[in-house]
Parts: C-alpha cells; sequence; structure tokens
C-alpha cells in the first residue's frame, strides 16, 4: 500500500461515497485492521457515522471484516481492500465491455449491481426493466423475461457471481438460505426457477411504472421508495441471495482483448481471429491465473474457427507456425500430437504487453534514442556505459546524458561489480541493466498518481466554475419546465440569454476540459490494468 | 582559501586539465528546486478518441452523478449554522428522504454495526432520553435535598433568616452542598496526608492544631 494507492482511493472514494466514508477508509488503508471504536476514536468520527460508512464500504465489497486477533470472542476487526477500491476506476469499461457483449440489458444490470454494490437478482431485474421501460416510447414496456435471459446470460458466463457467503461474525441469525454454500469461484445454477416467478409480477410492475413521470429527480426518489417497499411486501424467493460482480473475469475478458489486438497489430487480422479462437476455446476451462492456456489441437482449433472466416487447413497450419515462430511467443506449441497442441502463453504476453508500456513510455518521455538505449538494456541484460555507447551508435556525451537521466528516473538500474575488495572505482564494473518487474511498478505508481493528479484538478477546475455550473443547471431546469408547459419560443429565448455569450464560452471551455480530464483518466486506467495484471502475472507464476 | 573564487580548483594538488575536465564540461550548477510545471521536452501524444472512449466517457460522468444521489453517498454532518436559514428545510428534508432509503441486509454485517444506528435514526427517541434524564435529575435532586435536610438541619436553622424564596433555597441548598463535599474532601486530603507526621509528633497535637485554625 503506497501512498500514491492511499490517495487516489481516497479521492475515488470521496468522489463516490462522500468525504466521511473516505475518512473512514483512508485510515483502515494506512492503519490496516482495526475495530470499530479504534476507528471511530482516532479518525474522530461520531460512532453512527463510522457504522453507516464501514455498512457502506461492506456492501460494495470494500472493506473485510472479521473476529479479532484474541480469538472468536474478540473484537470485530475492519480491513480496507485497496483492490477493490481502485476498481472504482473501471467501472465504465465494465459497463461497456458488457454493453458490447450482452446489450443495453447486460449493460444495465452491470451498470445497477455496480452502483450497489451487491443486489438480489429480483431487485436488478426489477431496477433494470424498469429503467428500460422509462427510456422506452410510450405504451411500450420491457418484458421481464429478456432481463431474466439478459442475467443469467452474464451468469452463465460467470461474469456476474454470488457474493461469497459471510463468515459469521456475530451476524444477526443466518437467515441465508440456499445463498449461502454458493462458492465464489463457480457460480451456481443460474436460478433456473426464477424466470417463472417474475414474469407474474410484471404486468402489475409495468403499470406502475407507466404512471411515473419523467421529471428525472422525483423519479428517483419515487423508485427508491418503490423499491423499498417491494423490498419488503413481496419476497421474490431470493432474499439474501446476492449477486456481484465478477471482476477478474472481466480482467480476463479484457486480457484475452488485448492481447487479440497485439496479435492483429503485429500479424494481422486472420491470425488475431485464429488467437481469439483459442482464447475462447479455453475460456472456461483455463483458471483465471494460469500461465497458458490448455493445449488445443490444430484439430480443435480448425473446428471451432467460425466458418465465416474462411479458412482452410492448411492456411490455418501455417498460420500457427508463423504465431509460434513470431518473437512476441503469444502462441507455443507444446506438442507434436493431433496435427500439433498449441498453447497460449498468458504470462508471457502480459509480460510483452506490459514490456511494450514501458518501452513506449520511455520512448515518448524521453524520446526515441532513448528508448534506443532502454530496448537495448533490456535485450542484453547488462551493458557498460562504452558498451551502450557503441551498440546504440549514438555519441558518447549524449548518450551518457540519456543514460543518466534514466538511471536517475530509475528506470534503469546500475549494478557495480568490483574486481578488487576496495571498491576502487578504476577496477570496478559498472553495469547497466532494466528490471522489467520494478520498472513495471514503479510505472504503475505514476499512474496512480497521474490519475489522482487528473482527478484533483477536474474537481479543482469544477470547484472555481461553481457559480457557473449551478447557473447554468438552473437555467436548463428552468428552460424544461418552460416547454413542458409550452411556453412560447420568444420566452424560451428570452431565458436562454441569461446565460451570457462569455459565460457560455466559459461552461464550454470548462466542458472540454473536464471531458479530457475524464477520457484520460479512462485511459491511463487502461495502462493501469496492464501493468497490475503484469506484475500479478509474475506473482502467481512464482 | 579565503580568495572565494576558484577555491575548489584551488585544492587539488594536480592540473584538472590533466583529466580533461574543462570549465564547459562541469555541469550547470542547480538553482534552487527545480520548477513544479517544468517545460516538457516531449509533448504528451494526443487522447485516443471514438466511440468507445466517447461512450465510456458519458458512462463515467453518469456514473459519478448518480452515486451521488444514492444513499451510499454519505454526507459530512451539517455544521450547525449561527441562525436557521429558510432554504435548509427543504435542503434537509430532501436529503433524509435519499438517506432513509437504504437499509443493508443485517445477516451480512456484524452485529455491532447494526443496533445502535437504528437508534439514531428515530429522532423522538432522543427526545425520550432527555425526559428520563429530566426525571432522573429530578428524582437525584430529591434524595440529595432529603439528604441535606437531615444533614445540615442544625446549621441551616441558624441561618433560616436570611432565606428569601422557595427557587433561591434549592440553589442555595446545592451550592452549601456542593462546599460540604468540598470540605470533607479537603479535610480528607489534610488528614491523610498529615497523619505520619502527627504520629511523629504525637497524638493529641493533630486535634489542637485543627481547632486553632478553625
Amino acid at each position: 500500500m503506497t501512498q500514491q494507492e492511499v490517495r487516489l482511493c481516497g479521492l475515488l472514494l470521496q468522489e463516490h461515497f462522500g468525504e466521511v466514508v473516505e475518512k473512514v477508509a483512508v485510515h483502515l488503508l494506512r492503519t490496516g485492521a482495526q475495530t470499530l471504536r479504534g476507528i471511530a476514536q482516532e479518525t474522530s468520527t461520531p460512532l453512527d457515522l463510522v457504522k453507516k460508512s464501514l455498512c457502506v464500504l461492506a456492501q460494495h465489497g470494500m472493506c473485510e471484516f472479521r473476529r479479532g486477533r484474541r480469538g472468536p470472542a474478540g473484537a470485530v476487526e475492519y480491513l480496507a481492500t485497496s483492490e477493490r477500491i481502485l476498481r472504482i476506476l473501471r467501472y465504465p469499461r465494465y459497463i461497456y465491455t458488457a454493453k458490447t457483449l450482452y446489450g443495453d440489458t447486460g449493460e444495465l444490470i452491470v451498470e445497477e449491481v455496480l452502483q450497489r454494490g451487491h443486489m438480489t437478482m429480483s431487485g436488478s431485474v426489477k431496477t433494470v426493466a424498469d429503467r428500460l421501460t422509462h427510456n422506452m416510447e410510450e405504451g411500450r414496456s420491457m418484458d421481464y423475461s429478456e432481463v431474466v435471459t439478459a442475467f443469467s446470460k452474464l451468469v452463465e458466463t460467470h461474469f456476474i457471481q454470488r457474493c461469497p457467503p459471510v463468515a459469521d461474525v456475530g451476524a444477526a441469525p443466518p437467515a441465508a438460505g440456499p445463498g449461502a454454500q454458493a462458492a465464489p469461484a463457480a457460480p451456481p445454477s443460474p436460478a433456473d426457477s426464477h424466470p417463472e416467478r417474475y414474469t407474474l409480477p410484471h404486468v402489475k410492475l409495468t403499470g406502475r411504472g407507466k404512471r411515473r413521470h419523467p421529471s428525472e429527480e422525483s423519479e428517483g426518489e419515487q423508485r427508491g421508495a418503490k423499491r423499498a417497499k417491494m423490498d419488503t411486501s413481496e419476497s421474490s424467493g431470493d432474499t439474501g441471495i446476492y449477486w456481484q460482480v465478477n471482476f477478474d473475469r472481466f480482467h480476463q475478458h479484457f486480457r484475452d482483448q488485448a492481447i487479440v489486438s497485439a496479435v492483429a497489430s503485429k500479424l494481422d487480422q486472420t491470425s488475431s481471429e485464429i488467437v481469439r479462437t483459442m482464447l475462447r476455446m479455453s475460456e472456461v476451462t483455463t483458471t483465471p491465473t494460469a500461465a497458458c492456456t490448455q493445449p488445443l489441437s490444430a484439430n480443435e482449433i480448425f473446428r471451432a474457427l467460425p466458418p465465416s472466416y474462411s479458412i482452410t487447413r492448411p492456411v490455418l497450419e501455417q498460420y500457427l507456425s508463423l504465431l509460434v515462430d513470431d518473437p512476441m511467443e503469444f502462441v507455443g506449441k507444446s506438442g507434436e500430437s493431433g496435427g500439433g497442441m498449441y498453447v497460449v502463453n498468458l504470462h508471457k504476453a502480459l509480460a510483452t504487453l506490459s514490456r511494450a508500456t514501458l518501452e513506449s513510455v520511455v520512448q515518448e518521455r524521453f524520446g526515441s534514442r532513448s528508448a534506443r538505449i532502454f530496448r537495448l538494456l533490456l535485450r542484453k541484460r547488462h551493458l557498460e556505459q562504452k558498451q551502450v555507447e557503441d551498440f546504440a551508435m549514438i555519441p558518447a556525451k549524449e548518450a551518457k546524458d540519456m543514460l543518466y537521466t534514466l538511471l536517475s528516473e530509475n528506470l534503469v538500474q546500475l549494478q557495480e561489480i568490483p574486481k578488487t575488495p576496495d571498491h576502487a572505482p578504476s577496477r570496478t564494473f559498472y553495469l547497466y541493466t532494466v528490471n522489467p518487474l520494478p520498472t513495471a511498478r514503479l510505472l504503475l505508481q505514476h499512474c496512480y498518481k497521474a490519475v489522482g493528479n487528473l482527478m484533483e484538478r477536474r474537481q479543482y477546475e469544477t470547484k472555481e466554475n461553481k457559480r457557473l455550473l449551478e447557473k447554468s443547471q438552473r437555467i436548463e431546469a428552468i428552460l424544461a419546465s418552460l416547454q413542458a408547459s409550452g411556453a412560447e419560443p420568444s420566452q424560451l429565448t428570452e431565458v436562454e440569454e441569461m446565460i451570457t455569450a462569455p459565460e457560455r464560452q466559459q461552461l464550454q471551455a470548462l466542458r472540454h476540459h473536464v471531458n479530457k480530464l475524464d477520457s484520460s483518466e479512462n485511459q491511463v486506467d487502461e495502462t493501469i490494468f496492464l501493468l497490475e495484471s503484469y506484475i500479478n502475472s509474475t506473482q502467481t507464476s512464482r | 582559501m579565503a580568495g572565494g573564487k576558484g577555491r575548489g580548483i584551488a585544492a587539488f594538488t594536480f592540473n584538472i586539465d590533466a583529466l580533461g575536465i574543462t570549465r564547459g564540461s562541469m555541469p550547470e550548477t542547480a538553482r534552487g528546486p527545480r520548477a513544479l510545471f517544468p517545460d516538457m521536452e516531449y509533448k504528451p501524444g494526443p487522447l485516443k478518441a471514438g466511440e468507445d472512449e466517447d461512450y465510456m466517457l458519458a458512462l463515467k460522468q453518469e456514473m459519478r452523478g448518480t452515486m451521488k444521489r444514492l444513499p451510499y453517498n454519505i454526507p459530512l454532518p451539517e455544521k450547525k449554522g449561527d441562525v436557521e436559514r429558510y432554504k435548509e428545510k427543504y435542503t434537509r428534508s430532501g436529503q433524509k428522504e435519499v438517506a432513509n432509503d437504504w437499509t443493508p441486509d443485517w445477516t451480512r454485517l456484524p452485529k455491532e454495526l447494526m443496533p445502535q444506528k437504528k437508534k439514531v435514526k428515530k429522532k423522538p427517541e432522543v427526545k425520550k432520553k432527555s425526559k428520563k434524564e429530566t426525571k432522573e435529575e429530578k428524582e437525584e435532586l430529591l434524595t440529595r435535598l432529603d439528604e441535606l435536610e437531615k444533614k445540615d438541619g442544625e446549621p441551616d436553622e441558624e441561618k433560616e433568616g436570611k432565606k428569601k424564596g422557595e427557587g433561591e433555597e434549592d440553589e442555595e441548598e446545592l451550592e452549601a452542598e456542593e462546599y460540604d463535599e468540598e470540605e470533607v474532601e479537603e479535610e480528607n486530603d489534610y488528614i491523610s496526608s498529615y497523619f505520619d507526621n502527627g504520629e511523629e509528633f504525637g497524638g493529641g497535637s493533630d486535634d489542637n492544631m485543627d481547632e486553632a485554625t478553625y
């Protein structure tokens, strides 16, 4: 847990759950496991607020609790999980992926579950159906069964999973029924009995949904109130069974996509489709942390290829041998049986991708000639200064300058090997080297810092223009209400002119800046994802 | 050495030029800390742009908006202002509606997070508490007064002439009680701290001393 991570966690929590939760969680991150009293005392926050914050954190899976060190009778200790908090940054990507895979319904399901941390299937289906109905034209409505199928598809493909059962830590008497024994890794049967149960209340509910009026804010509250009522009044048979987003599965998907697109840009579209097929075939059989996929024979791959690609058997074999020979080593050959057994080297692929990221970072920050030195060191491992100058074919003075800059940025390490025990400089080898793993960690910290800076800047921009933003919101609200009441166009323009031209300009500039900052956050997160997966992969393979 | 300029060079016993170091090859001296936003030698590349990115941007901003409105966002406890403002009546009531919307599943949470939270939510209980306190206080007061009447019956009789009203009587008695307690404590302190010395000097002197001081 580094300073940068804590800072980023704090910013994320503050933006999504408010300052109280931020305070509690940051304290937990800094100090490790803590008891309820300890948190309240050391953060000097009222006890009820601390409790509320912990409830929020637990609801979102961002804090764990367990019986303390003093045995089963000890006080419950709370622990914040930074990895989970940092996932907030990736929410848009999860939602977008769900959309590309399962359409609007899938998108909304994942969005709802992410927003609420975990929810029951019935709850999410109802909410999503309501939201979809709300967006539809008048007179049409979303059928619950459609949402249910989307939900069960998400579950079938492991993108959504049941929450693991809670260890009994002085919780209220466990009313958990079938949900309790579900294992987190393998989601249970996707609630086969639910479709029938949800088709029934459908009619009644859409009827209610229609009556709602479209003014946005009141709608939200009404919906909330309604759901609360429904939750208490009619139990849909799945109370206590909660579902959460399976981040590992999403990450697996992101990783596969990254590998496929890397192959596509290095080789060509067809080879990327072959790799995609291989990855898809092993999606379910391979564990998320495996170093490579299960071996697949060329025969199997050929049969699994979608016919639309129109790749013939000999062409496939050529492509496979090409992939195996490629220096990226994304695909490896593990045997000769069945026309050759092939695997996708997942960890190697991640290492290659993160290495490419490192190289490109050096190139963009220090220029292509520094990148040349960096690549040279990556390839030759250890080099003396003179060798660097010679191999890189860069004049000695400039090479020295670049090398020292890289050294001072910690991207390059220096290894001393003395010939004599006195460490005399004249009798010592000075070897320059690049260690990919520590460098990746360093870069990851830089990324966290960058996102933190971006968020802070965005908050500053919004704060500076708070008055203007509020004004424009108010005027938009007035305009909307005027339009709804059928006002004359002259009236509308009059209201519109309440924002002066320079103000409008300022607003536009602000919007542009905020968009850019937000977009940057999303895109830095892609790098973060790659580096994190690489670092995690090295930890599991050891 | 005191010459100032070229002091460092003069410190070497050999000719520095022999090493191939000239004035020009020395690095520029650093002047203070580096700039907070130094000029970048290489400009950053453009952001990726496209439908995907735009959609994710919209999602991100929408998410931020909705999370603020969900009950999981706990607002800071409001500082009590000097004057109650008209608008607070409305802003507060709105927030409460949102806040009450969410009840976590207590089976999944430690018990200690649960029970007192409900007390906090219910406002009337606070009032009850204060009522109880007042009752208790009254009872306490009465018992105290009774005790005081028994204890201080004799000295009070002497001062009876000064009493003006019933209310003031209570206060005076309270005050008297407080003084009494203090005196008792002081006497106790005095005795305990003085006890050893008293033995050294002899039994009777203690009492004599006391009488003398009063």
